[in-house]
């Protein structure tokens, strides 16, 4: 057992283990530090000042962020001098920023606002220069304002460590130091994977996505659109928290009366297509096995994950499924299939997706992503804009009627739903790999070994008699070690899930985003996994194959799994990208 | 250049280090020192340099050793020469330029006449 | 010694500048050729190695640095013996010795010195200091701007290597060690030494909060020993000479000797080397040699843009790390920057800090922001608009960066403010309320005025004022147009006759 320290903070005694930090010893005797670099587990540099205390013997001042226990210290959280150079760093932050608080995204969600209040700032007695700022949207998925930025190094850690993709970094120094891609090009020009992990570490509002809602109240307003809606399955256990409900909360049917009321024509749900990506991906899987096709197969439902191989693993990209992710699956569908059978003009559709994602907008805007002679989708909106539409059309999704999705592109399954959740895919075609292939009945289709906030996955599954090696790795940085092991020819994977966002789609950069604060209390994918879940358990089907909507698609249309209207409509290709757009 | 592998052998070393700066049983010979570090360099001391090694050369003057040092710290005055002759006391010339270098060679080096107004003053 | 008849000395080594010092670092600086491995060596060197590795334990080889007192010569002064000893305590197999070599002072080239004049004499002592600690290898982070250091040091290891005294076995023993060059890029903030220990690991060379010190967790997480170069010069002396001797040089509390890079309003400029405890007064009179042009001695400036102004009326003090604290300077690296009356202490407050300023990394919001602030202010006071509070707004603001700027760099960057307000207030309060630059060195609040009784007339003012604001009749008094003037200072240097007057 860790040895035990035992210090005295602001007079009161209290034993913590002894890689405890100042900070958490705090915590424990319920004294709040204010900070505001520190994301526990992702952040811990002890830049911003902001944690501050004074200990007995030391000269300066300490960031308790970073300042290990020792037996016999003394701190003091609350001195004037402590107070006063708290205050005195939150004016000089707030002196080099652009303080555009009611026209901010962050408005009322802003840790750096929180603070001023809480610090009890009534003025900046130190005004002067602003830094040079960029205001960088040349992404498709995210928008940099470095007006706004504290430089507190959050997002440089999400994209450094988290996903170890590494694209932002502080560039220059001193005053001048901005957070930025090297050589301070555009996210649009650099390996950014679009993924938003750091919007979900920003403490304020130098990061955001792009935001498309003008584009959907346009179509909305429009006479000539029929404009459809289909919504991502982590966005039933994510919206609601947006409107007060406890995080995690499932909000699915006043989801879909919420899109209703917003003025949809067809609220739809992606849950058919992930549905139908199981049906193309388990067939491919099932098709590479038995006729000696390229193993281990990689999922490539998650936009982030895909861009990701591009720049980085381009000798894997064979290895990757063909399948269109559910989303662009969906868009396709509506414009060939819907269209025809609804006799409404493709032309004349205009597909809205709400995912949990930034890179969706990406993916959606890919320029392959048009084999039914239109682009698959026309706009893909975040859980956080979606919320900000509603808002914005005074709907109160804690106070709708539960209301059911929309025939026949709303009908799902509990192994759709369970997409959302690291592991989920990977469970939802191996329900449905078995069966096909035992032609017998899943007794329990629970595969627990897939589930859970792990960072790699590993298990073995019986299918009649072979034994399949899966993996699932859900964070960039825990599928590199996956990968790496793949390319080195250290594993004998046969079906590896990858989801760019850890914790998988509950997790993405498109959610809700917490302070630092709540993500230390509480692990908030965590709590909208174990919705997910229940989405699934709740379910009268819960098992893709048995989708009658599904069932009634490849009779009418597609064929069979795999078949040459599927090989056109849901299957594509990606190619290596460069490190630099070099344009 | 053989290892040093004892105390001993180092000692060696340096007591024939020594004898040879000291110019031990060498009556005849001048050691000519340039102070060659960045503040030296900066005053021009490379220039020096070259102008002595080529006075030197020209006047096939013999016996002599041309060598570099740091900076002794005294900026002011760089660039700096030491003469250095056995049995003599060192004498330093101070802001030594090209011309004044070829003249301490053929008065100091050549003729023994030490350039009284182009030595180190007294401070 | 001999004297010539004009007063005029031999050799430079019999000048008072050089006999009033006492050289321990600088021993062989300008004395030996620093690319021949053996004139190091016939002066002693690696004498102490030898020593060590043949007749000391590692104990006692920290113990007898412990005991000589040796105290950091880089910044902040921490006994060095300690620093070997938490290093030879820490847990670990690997362990790295790391010299300082990256001198960003400005007018500080002590280090550059010895790099340039004696680097065997680091070899040595970072050798020992691995036989110490228990390392087998060690580097040197040395500004790319040192290219002759860079050029002799990389010389001197591979003689070294030559010799077997870097490498296996040396001196027959079970000991090997190895050094290795990393250039720093010019960032002054790499000096502090886990900026320093990231900038070697090829990161931005940026510090981190400290605890962990790098004794513990240093270069690539182990235990490491960072010292600077003046530091490591001491060691090879200590060990051979012994604490004792090196203790009976300086004080109580400051032993050994500290080298100064004097410059600025004093006639010698240069690098000296005196005992702890000298007082100020004797390094800028007797080795400085006073202030040029009869001018009044204002004051000097000790341990670079981190340290502080010292006032006339403390000329007497001793130099110790503690009495430089004491009067809100520190001992730093050993920049002396020597000003007299002209210069004006708003002003040079506002240089030091701007060059902080300019080297903050940006890592946390009291230096990047704070130093900004605060030249900010200075900058209004120096031209004439500054506010009453504004003093007090420096204070607070210095206040608080010194408490919690995340390191040295910024905890110090304060320093020359509030040395110069401690001791100059005066001046600052002339600038704020009488819009007026006592020293006449502020542009911005001199004015130019031409006295008519004393003009000829002459016109020669007028010609070369470069924007054409003088004008007047031959023969007759000339005046100036305040509205044109630049402030140039050319009238006032070109006028014969005294006839323009700077307010």
């Amino acid at each position: 057992m860790e040895k035990m320290v035992s210090l005295t903070i602001d007079g009161q005694k209290v034993e913590v283990p002894s890689s405890s930090t100042v900070l958490e010893a705090a915590k424990k005797l319920g004294i709040k530090i204010p900070t505001l670099c520190y994301l526990k587990d992702i952040n811990e540099i002890g830049a911003c000042r902001m944690c501050i205390v004074e200990v007995k013997g030391a000269k300066a001042l300490q960031a308790s962020c970073m300042l290990p226990v020792s037996d016999g210290m003394e701190v003091i959280t609350n001195s004037p001098k402590v107070r006063e150079s708290r205050k005195v760093t939150l004016e000089l932050l707030l002196s080099d920023h652009n303080m555009e608080c009611p026209t901010c995204v962050r408005n009322l969600n802003c840790e750096l606002q929180t603070l001023a209040e809480e610090l009890n700032i009534k003025s900046i007695r130190y005004p002067g220069e602003k830094h040079a700022a960029r205001y960088d949207d040349f992404s498709p998925s995210i928008v940099r304002d470095t007006s706004k930025c504290i430089l507190c190094r959050r997002c440089v850690s999400a994209c450094h460590d988290v996903q170890s993709v590494g694209v932002i970094s502080p560039n220059h120094r001193g005053f001048n130091t901005v957070v930025a891609p090297a050589f301070d090009k555009s996210l649009a020009e650099v390996a950014c994977v679009n993924c938003g992990q750091c919007i979900m570490a920003c403490p304020v509002g130098a990061l955001k996505e792009k935001d498309d809602t003008d584009k959907v109240w346009a179509a909305l307003a429009d006479p000539e659109k029929h404009v459809i809606v289909q919504t991502a399955p982590a966005i039933r256990v994510s919206l609601g928290e947006e409107f007060g409900e406890g995080r995690g909360a499932i909000v699915t049917n006043k989801l879909a009366a919420a899109l209703r009321r917003l003025g949809f024509d067809k609220v739809f749900d992606t849950d058919f297509a992930a549905d139908l990506t199981i049906m193309e991906e388990g067939s491919e899987f099932l098709d590479r096995l038995q006729n000696g096709g390229k193993l281990p197969l990689i999922t490539s439902c998650s936009p982030g994950w895909v861009k990701f191989c591009e720049h980085n693993y381009p000798e894997l990209l064979d290895n990757v499924s063909t399948c269109k992710s559910p989303q662009q699956m969906f868009g396709a569908i509506a414009k060939s299939y819907y269209a025809e059978k609804t006799g409404i003009d493709p032309a004349n559709i205009f597909v809205v997706s709400i995912m949990p994602c930034t890179a969706k907008k990406f993916e959606a805007k890919r320029p392959e992503m048009n084999s039914s002679g239109y682009q698959d989708v026309d706009v893909a909106l975040t859980t956080r804009e979606l919320s900000r539409m509603l808002k914005e059309a005074g709907i109160d999704v804690s106070k709708l009627p539960d209301e059911e999705f929309d025939e026949p592109l709303g009908i799902s399954t509990g192994a759709a739903a369970i997409f959302g959740a690291t592991g989920g895919v990977m469970e939802a075609a191996l329900r449905t790999v078995y069966e096909i292939v035992t032609k017998k009945e899943l007794e329990k289709v629970d595969f627990h070994d897939v589930r859970g906030l792990e960072g790699v996955k590993e298990a073995t599954v019986d299918v009649d008699g072979i034994k399949v090696n899966v993996a699932v790795a859900h964070g960039l940085s825990n599928a590199r070690k996956v990968l790496d092991k793949v390319k080195n020819g250290e594993a004998d994977y046969h079906f590896i899930e990858i989801m760019c966002c850890p914790g998988g789609c509950v997790g993405g950069g498109g959610q809700p985003i917490l302070s630092a604060d709540e993500r230390w209390d509480l692990d908030y994918r965590e709590a909208r996994a174990e919705s997910i879940y229940e989405v699934d358990r709740n379910m009268p089907i819960r098992k893709s194959h048995e989708n009658p909507a599904i069932q009634a698609l490849y009779k009418e249309y597609l064929g069979k799994p795999l078949g040459e209207k599927s090989h056109k409509l849901l299957h594509t290709h990606y190619n290596e990208r460069p490190y630099f757009d070099t344009k | 250049m053989a290892v040093i592998n004892t105390m001993e052998e180092l000692k060696k070393v340096r007591d024939k280090a020594k004898a040879a700066l000291n110019m031990e049983g060498e009556a005849n010979k001048t050691r000519i020192v340039v102070g060659l570090g960045t503040c030296g360099i900066a005053s021009g001391a490379g220039h020096t340099m070259k102008a002595i090694e080529d006075e030197l050369k020209k006047r096939n003057v013999e016996n002599v050793e041309l060598e570099l040092t740091g900076c002794i710290g005294f900026c002011e005055f760089e660039p700096l020469v030491d003469i250095i002759r056995p049995n003599q006391p060192k004498v330093t010339y101070i802001k030594v330029d090209e011309e004044k270098a070829r003249q301490i060679v053929e008065k100091h080096v050549i003729n023994n006449e030490i350039i009284d107004e182009w030595i180190v003053p007294n401070i | 010694m001999e004297i010539n008849s004009d007063g005029r000395m031999r050799a430079i080594t019999d000048t008072s500048f050089y006999k009033n010092q006492t050289r321990i670092a600088l021993r062989n600086c300008g004395l030996i050729n620093p690319e021949v491995i053996e004139e190091y060596i016939a002066n002693d060197g690696y004498m102490a190695l030898a020593k060590a590795l043949t007749e000391m334990t590692p104990q006692e080889v920290i113990d007898e640095v412990l005991a000589s007192g040796l105290r950091g010569r880089g910044g902040g002064g921490f006994p060095t013996g300690r620093k070997w000893q938490f290093a030879a305590d820490a847990k670990g197999d690997i362990k790295y010795v790391v010299c300082n070599a990256d001198e960003g002072d400005p007018g500080a080239f002590m280090d550059r010195s010895v790099l340039e004049g004696d680097p065997h004499s680091l070899l040595e002592a970072m050798t020992l200091a691995g036989y110490a600690i228990g390392a087998q290898e060690g580097y040197i982070y040395v500004r790319a701007e040192y290219p002759i250091a860079v050029k002799r040091l990389n010389l001197a290891i591979s003689q070294a290597r030559e010799r077997g005294l870097l490498g296996k076995n040396i001196f027959g023993t079970d000991f090997s060690f190895d050094l290795f060059l990393r250039l720093g890029s010019g960032a002054f903030v790499c000096g502090e030494e886990t900026a320093l220990l990231a900038s070697i690991e090829g990161k931005r060379g940026e510090p981190r909060p400290r605890p962990p010190f790098p004794a513990n967790k240093g270069l690539w997480g182990k235990p490491t020993i960072i010292n600077n170069v003046e530091t490591y010069a001491n060691i090879p002396v200590i060990l051979l000479k012994g604490a004792d001797w090196f203790g009976k040089i300086g004080t109580e509390k400051s032993k050994g000797t500290k080298v100064f890079a004097i410059g600025g309003k004093i006639n010698n400029t240069g690098l000296v080397e005196i005992a702890m405890g000298t007082p100020l007064k004797e390094v800028i009179y007797d080795i400085g040699g006073g202030i040029p042009n009869g001018k009044k001695f204002k004051a000097v400036q000790t341990g670079g843009p981190s340290g502080g102004c010292i006032p006339a009326e403390l000329l007497d003090m001793p130099i110790e790390y503690d009495t430089l604290i004491q009067a809100g300077s520190m001992m730093g690296s050993g920049g002396m920057i020597v000003m007299d009356e002209d210069n004006c202490m708003v002003d040079i407050a506002k240089f030091f800090l701007s060059f902080t300023q300019e080297e903050s990394c940006g890592k946390c919001p009291p230096c990047r922001i704070g130093t900004k602030r605060m030249l900010e202010i200075l900058d209004r006071i120096t031209k004439g608009e500054g506010k009453e509070g504004d003093i007090e707004l420096l204070e607070s603001l210095a206040k608080s960066i010194k408490a919690s700027a995340l390191c040295g760099l910024g905890q110090t960057a304060p320093n020359p403010v509030l040395s110069t307000i401690r001791y100059f207030r005066d001046e600052y309060e002339a600038h704020i309320k009488e819009k007026r630059c006592p020293a006449g060195s502020c542009k911005a609040l001199i004015h130019y005025e031409i006295i008519a009784d004393k003009c000829k007339g002459c016109g020669l003012c007028a010609k070369v004022c470069p924007v054409g604001a003088i004008s007047g009749e031959k023969k007759q008094p000339h005046v100036i147009d305040k509205e044109k003037c630049i402030k140039c200072n050319s009238c006032f240097d070109r006028c014969r006759f005294d006839a323009i007057r700077k307010y």
